[in-house]
């Protein structure tokens, strides 16, 4: 069997296929030490400070669905791949691609929509641009954000630092954004009871660093849940074994997916985050998460345990187990 | 709060621990009892690729005593679709002007060059991924300069879906909507499995949602003239654990019958209005099935009042038999007599996201259970 040359919508999915994309093209050529920890933010050390800096591009559709829409999302991303690496955000840039005919209204609706999510956030879009294409070259809008923030001295939350017998947070219900896309996108029909969780999180990670023992975090996107332990678990080396009853998934989520064949644990969010913490702090920590609006649902999940073979194992509802894959190409819905 | 129908089907009492533990030392002890008459080992089949993945991710598999095997059945639609009907699926997309509707689990089965849905997609075919048959006719209304062919696979699931569609198109007089009609009906795959005389199974969990559809009767021969047990069941961890108490009990006592366990959704005389769609739209044919062949009355066509909107003759696509792929054991995987780890090629040169058959490519395959979560 011939490999794979030819880019896949797989490739997008964060999954397996990126994950391979990432390191069979970009690494080879851009590989760095501050690259290669491939977290959601790099750190970037200057005199007397450390920054995170990321950047991440957004292609939605529709653009607007219930409870969000692209810009939200676009500030909200990349508010939270700083947040998570314990930066508080000092500022962010937008990039549009506009497909010739887009709408304005709509822009400006938009335009509007990420200055709400970044006033949450508490940071400013300080610089952007714009490009226009052909009709027919582009899906109506795609941005960038790019962000820039300060860790602050003494703050050093990474994958590598996870512990044996540490806890796996997760900081709200699941799969939320993914499913009220695919339900706008598809008129699934399932009227606007499933909102897209888009929000910016770096309060909640403010509130949660004031109780110490948090050895990492990671916002739950593209992939989901599984997809985010199986990264965690290969940096750190220890199994992620969270239980299924414990994870947070409304009942309207978990019908949809179960009509749809989709795995909650697989499907994208926007809004959560999945802690590691160490055990003596557990309490406390869910304590601050469960205070703050975004964190109200948080729940103790997993743990992480020391095993010859590492893996991601799911403790399901019946009392039995099985493992947890990364996400293998796109989530397509099924027949029957 | 009012609870949703679905809410209602899938209550957290299906999935509960407690409930789950004592249904498995059930299972455990009656297994016992049933291997004594079996001579080791208690065969069941699930014969829908549904139960296949429910088992697989409720992780059950690891809780069964050791005398008994679930075994994989002929119900992926994708997976039972033949080789060269995947190979028609790939001619039509290749009609110039054609859009292609399907659900998302065809793209990635390959045809037998090779090439699968979404390769072509990468080529300029204009290909689309829909949730309901509907939606493609909606596509035909709103392009009328195109002609949208829907690929119909699957059961007697799809089937009544398919055929309102197609109902749908005929109402709106839509020439430019056309469907393939590749399907395969239970009952008879189970007569096939047990006229052959190397069949281990001594018995089928069937699935709830055909006999939503085609409700249970046309089920009895398997119980009266091959004597092997059935229990029609739904698809929730505790569904399926109770299917797998009451097959058992029926081993032990001897007595083959056809229950119903899934009895909060199916009726013994199943959708009337369904079927009553299914027998306008279609008749009962020949259909090709991978591994086994042509073989007649096991399928459904297009009946003379709806050929018009059969995609194959409408672009006179013809049917050329085409060989399984390489050291490929889906067909034998499909008959129950292999698990996918027997398979050489399984987690090796087969994948989900590089699959060589099409257990490994669905959603509902064997393979893609139990690659995904493991066994």
């Amino acid at each position: 069997m011939p490999a794979v040359k030819k880019i896949l919508l797989g490739h997008g999915s964060g999954g397996r296929l990126s994950r391979e994309l990432v390191e069979t093209v970009f690494l080879k050529s851009f590989s760095n030490p501050a690259l290669l920890p491939l977290e959601d933010a790099a750190e970037v050390k200057i005199p007397g400070a450390t920054l995170a800096f990321t950047t991440d591009s957004y292609v939605v559709t529709p653009v607007e669905f219930p409870g969000a829409d692209i810009g939200r999302v676009a500030v909200c991303g990349t508010v939270n791949d700083l947040a998570v690496k314990g930066a508080r955000p000092l500022a962010l840039s937008a990039g549009f691609i506009l497909e010739e005919g887009f709408p304005i209204d709509l822009l400006s609706r938009l335009a509007a929509s990420m200055r709400r999510a970044a006033d949450e956030a508490g940071v400013s879009i300080v610089t952007g641009d714009t490009k226009v294409v052909e009709k027919g070259k582009a899906d109506g809008v795609f941005i960038n954000t790019s962000g820039v923030g300060l860790i602050p001295a003494g703050r050093s939350l990474t994958s590598a630092a996870v512990r044996p017998g540490d806890f796996i947070i997760v900081s709200g219900n699941l799969a939320e954004h993914g499913v009220a896309v695919m339900n706008a996108r598809h008129r699934l029909g399932l009227g606007g009871a499933i909102k897209s969780d888009a929000a910016p999180l770096n309060g909640l990670v403010e509130a949660a660093l004031k109780v110490r023992g948090i050895r990492a975090m990671r916002d739950i996107t593209r992939g989901g849940l599984a997809t985010v332990l199986n990264e965690v678990s290969g940096a750190c080396g220890l199994t992620a074994e969270v239980d299924e009853e414990s994870v947070p998934v409304s009942a309207p989520t978990r019908n949809a997916c179960a009509l749809l064949g989709l795995d909650p644990m697989y499907v994208a969010n926007e809004g959560k985050l999945v802690l590691f913490a160490a055990p003596e702090a557990a309490a406390e920590i869910l304590k601050a998460l469960r205070s703050h609006k975004y964190g109200k649902n948080a729940r103790i999940a997993g743990r992480m345990l020391k095993e010859k073979k590492p893996q991601v194992r799911l403790r399901t509802s019946i009392g039995g187990s099985r493992i947890m894959l990364m996400l293998e190409g796109e989530q397509l819905p099924r027949i029957c | 709060m009012k609870a949703s129908p679905a809410e209602r089907f899938s209550s957290p009492l299906w999935r509960d621990r407690a409930l789950a533990a004592s249904a498995i030392s059930e299972i455990t002890r009656l297994a016992a009892e049933a291997a004594s008459k079996t001579g080791g080992t208690v065969n069941f089949m699930e014969v829908c690729g549904t139960h296949t993945m429910a088992i697989a991710a409720s992780g059950m598999r690891r809780l069964f005593p050791k005398e008994l095997r679930m075994l994989s059945g002929p119900g992926c639609p994708v997976c039972v679709t033949s080789q060269g009907d995947i190979d028609r699926v790939l001619a039509l997309a290749a009609v110039p002007g054609v859009i292609i509707a399907t659900f998302g689990d065809m793209l990635k089965v390959k045809g037998s060059k090779g090439l699968d849905l979404g390769s072509a997609r990468e080529r300029g075919a204009d290909i689309r991924v829909v949730y309901s048959p509907l939606d493609a006719v909606a596509m035909a209304a709103a392009e009328p300069s195109r002609q949208v062919v829907f690929i119909g696979v699957g059961f007697e699931t799809t089937a009544p879906v398919i055929g309102g569609a197609v109902v749908r198109a005929k109402k709106l007089g839509l020439k430019n909507f056309s469907s393939t009609a590749f399907f395969k009906l239970v009952p008879p795959a189970l007569e096939l499995l047990l006229s052959d005389p190397e069949n281990k199974i001594h018995g089928f969990m069937l699935p709830g949602h055909v006999s939503a559809i085609i409700g249970t009767a046309p089920y009895k021969f398997v119980a009266e003239k091959h004597r092997v047990p059935c229990v029609v069941t739904g698809f929730e961890p505790l569904d399926i654990l109770s299917g797998i108490s009451m097959l058992l009990k029926q081993v032990v006592s001897g007595k083959p019958l056809v229950e119903d366990e899934y009895f909060r959704a199916v009726r013994a005389e199943g959708n009337p209005a369904a079927l009553k769609l299914m027998k306008e739209v279609f008749s009962v044919s020949a259909a090709t099935w991978r591994a086994i062949g042509r073989v007649g009355n096991t399928g459904l066509e297009f009946s003379k009042a709806y050929a018009s909107f059969d995609a194959v003759k409408r672009f006179k696509i013809e049917y050329r038999e085409a060989p399984e792929p390489k050291g490929c054991l889906c067909g034998t995987i499909l008959l129950g007599k292999a698990l996918p780890p027997d398979c050489p090629l399984f987690g090796k040169a087969c994948t989900p996201s590089n699959a060589v058959g099409p257990c490994m490519v669905s959603s509902e395959g064997a393979c893609a259970a139990w690659f995904k979560y493991g066994g």
